[in-house]
């Protein structure tokens, strides 16, 4: 095939549609994390999500978070129509800095925790979950 | 209002002086999104419970916020130290206004 003008604006034009959609999706997600990090540096260590890795309901899906040290986490749900799921602050009686809770998930995505740790560090853990069916109504 | 709004905590009666223990809370309360529609295509307004904390003798555990993505009858579990014997209080802040308590005294074993 020649590469004619025509047919690298349509390849283009096909590229930005294929990239600019799932970016368009998690740029609220990415906002909320940079607005929790203040734009810090993240770490992938200190922070364990643990998550089914298929939830056959949307509706529940049980969740726990580990981060030792750390004085909040946020947990995103990237896929979801709003990214938010809940923070967790963690006060001076807290034994330890771990939680679990159950959640709702609108289909197959990441979800990711985020814990800003007493030093100021920040750290982020995130955790693929298939979604049988998803729990967002409709 | 919310109806049948009941919460339920797990906690130990009683505990030795710095021991850690484990809560369970659940909440009663539909959680309504504020993304589903009713027969009428007409969405249903949000109604959930934004945020939950639990102190003990007025010293905080844990101060949660919460999205619609928390499931009905939103449930968490987290671990806290008793330094003394006291009482744990549980409160949750319902977006309508409500605000549910529920304590839980622990005694020195």
């Amino acid at each position: 095939m020649t590469m004619t003008r025509r047919n690298v604006m349509v390849m283009g034009a096909g590229a930005f549609v294929a990239l600019g959609l799932p970016m368009q999706a998690s740029a609220a997600a990415e906002d909320a994390i940079s607005e929790f990090t203040g734009g810090a540096d993240v770490a992938s260590e200190g922070v364990t999500l643990t998550a089914p890795e298929i939830a056959e309901n949307g509706n529940t899906v049980p969740i726990e978070i580990d981060a030792p040290g750390a004085e909040a986490v946020l947990i995103l749900a990237m896929g979801n129509p709003t990214p938010g799921v809940a923070q967790f602050n963690f006060g001076p009686l807290a034994a330890s800095q771990s939680a679990s809770t159950r959640i709702r998930l609108a289909g197959t995505q990441d979800v990711v925790a985020v814990a800003r740790m007493k030093d100021g560090s920040f750290a982020q853990a995130s955790s693929n979950i298939k979604v049988t069916i998803g729990g967002c109504g409709g | 209002m919310a109806e049948n709004v009941r919460p339920r905590v797990k906690a130990p009666r009683q505990a030795s002086a710095g021991e850690t223990v484990t809560i369970k809370t659940l909440i009663s309360h539909p959680m309504e999104s504020g993304q589903r529609k009713d027969s009428d295509g007409n969405t249903i307004p949000r109604s959930i419970i934004h945020r939950f904390t639990c102190e003990f003798n007025g010293e905080m555990v844990v101060d949660v916020t919460m999205e619609p993505a928390i499931s009905t009858n939103p449930y968490f579990e987290f671990e806290a130290v008793v330094p003394e014997a006291g009482d744990f209080k549980f409160t949750w802040y319902d977006d309508d206004g409500d605000v549910y308590e529920d304590t839980q005294s622990v005694a020195m074993a």
